[in-house]
């Protein structure tokens, strides 16, 4: 899905991350983790084909990235604030499948089709009709993952998608992205702060740690002693009798 | 002096409405109301109130200046909300950093307007004209221009309609997609630039909200969807100009004022009338 190698971010002259080489496979659900001001959104904005390596070379689902590849769906940090008031969630959605054409076009039979599918898919369907502010946050992060499915994309990318949402919405919103990639195939790398409601369905994670990215399984990133570098403070990792896992702050 | 004196009825009003140039007020009147109903939900989607807003302030040099180089209010106008309009949109990325450079440039601007009015020794009407709009000033050989304007401002909205609104709402996913947004930005403040410059002379660089935002707000209160709420602004706007002509040849005062006020009238209703699709989202609900 991802092939990094020796790929380094910068930023005008500040280096972000350098020596990334690492390989994602195809189709897996991965985290994107480390501390603040390391370079996990400067990581997707490289994917998304926004920024080019500073050196190195980077393939995404076997291609140099580029904007507006139809095969990535992409749900910004902060979705919620950034629609709000003047349009319904349902063509916002719409605007995910027919915001790039020119010329005046009416929406097609299929592609309103398309949208209550998706709409169905995410759960969205009852509520896809009222305005973004009239959302409650896990509703409007249902839109927001509907409108970067409705183009079909191959890989998902979701930049803190669990941030102010409760628990019984962050469990929500995982087990859709585990549906949603166990039925469609779907690969998705997320961008998160709190592993914990994720361990049970991440396959990999994505690390930055002091300046350059790692991929590793999930059974090796979730280690006390790399999580403990890795954030600077110590971390504890948790098993309980009945198998979960947790990690804490020591 | 007695205000009845001023304010009187004018039992002939018919015939005043249908006068040369009343009639040219009001073609006028509408072609700028259905300009700023097509572009006021733009403004207001992509948070552009205070830009609209400044652009008519720094048109203010261009309109009272004019007069020193010789030309029309209007193309003074024109060149300067077309150059504040590339400014506003290629300087500044920050909505913070935007707002205080358009405000600094906004008071410059506006203090550079009563300079050129006083060097070009404009008499009090015109500078009024120019702050509050007076329909009745507009020229008939303007409307060809206002005409042109609006089908300019048709055209470009109609091919790039999807992809502004996708950029105007959701500029991180459009950037992603390859929506070239910030080219966008800079047409869409052109676009701005022209009916800001055609709305001046209605309402005035003063009352300029009135016509570029308010309808919109008001049509935004019943419906959220991008065809409806234009056409309702648009709607908002024409009835406001007509009603307010007919009440200015009623009785013999500015129609600046009528307009404004209808469409003041027209927002407080909307405000106060139960907003379409307002559904209590339950504290904690499901999704």
């Amino acid at each position: 899905m991802l092939e990094f190698t020796d790929v380094s971010a910068v930023r005008g002259n500040t280096t972000v991350w350098s020596e990334g080489t690492f390989t994602v496979p195809t189709g897996a659900i991965v985290g994107v983790i480390g501390p603040n001001g390391s370079g996990k959104t400067t990581l997707l904005t490289m994917i998304l084909g926004l920024l080019r390596p500073g050196s190195g070379e980077l393939k995404v689902l076997g291609e140099t990235p580029h904007r507006g590849d139809d095969r990535i769906g992409y749900v910004p940090q902060n979705y919620a604030s950034i629609a709000g008031d003047s349009i319904r969630a349902r063509d916002l959605v719409l605007l995910g499948l027919t915001g790039t054409q020119y010329g005046l076009r009416r929406t097609t039979s299929a592609q309103r089709a398309r949208v209550d599918e998706v709409l169905t898919e995410v759960g969205a369907a009852d509520f896809a009709k009222r305005r973004m502010s009239q959302l409650s946050g896990g509703q409007q992060q249902r839109i927001a993952i509907a409108q970067a499915l409705v183009g079909k994309p191959q890989l998902l990318l979701l930049d803190e998608p669990l941030a102010n949402l409760d628990i019984r919405n962050q469990q929500d919103i995982v087990t859709l992205l585990e549906r949603i990639n166990s039925e469609r195939g779907i690969g998705i790398l997320l961008v998160v702060h709190d592993l914990n409601p994720l361990l049970s369905v991440l396959d990999g994670a994505i690390y930055l740690l002091d300046g350059h990215p790692h991929y590793d399984n999930v059974d090796e990133i979730v280690s006390e002693e790399l999580l403990t570098h890795l954030y600077g403070t110590a971390i504890k990792v948790v098993r309980t009798p009945q198998g979960d896992l947790f990690t804490r702050s020591a | 002096m007695d205000i009845i004196a001023v304010v009187k009825f004018q039992s002939n009003w018919m015939e005043i409405l249908a006068s040369p140039f009343m009639r040219t007020a009001l073609i006028a009147g509408i072609l700028v109301a259905i300009a700023s109903g097509l572009i006021g939900y733009f403004v207001i989607v992509r948070g552009s109130m205070f830009a609209s807003h400044a652009l008519a302030h720094i048109g203010f040099p261009g309109a009272t200046g004019a007069a020193l180089v010789g030309t029309s209010v209007l193309t003074g106008l024109v060149v300067f909300t077309v150059v504040g309009a590339l400014a506003i949109g290629l300087l500044g990325k920050k909505a913070n950093d935007r707002e205080i450079a358009t405000g600094t440039v906004l008071a410059f601007a506006t203090g550079l307007g009563v300079l050129f009015a006083s060097l070009a020794s404009e008499n009090t009407s015109t500078v009024t004209n120019i702050l509050f709009g007076n329909l009745l000033a507009i020229p008939s050989s303007q409307l060809v221009v206002f005409a042109g304007f609006l089908a300019v401002l048709i055209v470009v909205l109609l091919v790039i309609f999807r992809p502004l609104l996708f950029a105007s709402i959701d500029p991180p996913v459009a950037e992603a997609k390859g929506v070239p947004v910030k080219g966008l930005g800079i047409t869409f403040m052109i676009l701005l630039a022209l009916v800001v410059s055609m709305a001046v002379t209605v309402v005035g660089v003063l009352l300029i909200f009135a016509l570029l935002v308010t309808p919109a707000a008001a049509a935004l209160r019943f419906t959220a969807r991008p065809g409806w709420v234009i056409f309702w602004s648009s709607a908002i706007g024409v009835a406001s100009v007509a009603v307010g002509l007919t009440i200015a040849a009623m009785i013999n005062l500015p129609p600046s004022f009528f307009i404004v006020s209808t469409v003041f009238v027209i927002w407080l209703v909307a405000v106060a009338t139960r907003r379409e699709g307002r559904v209590q989202v339950p504290v904690g609900g499901h999704g």
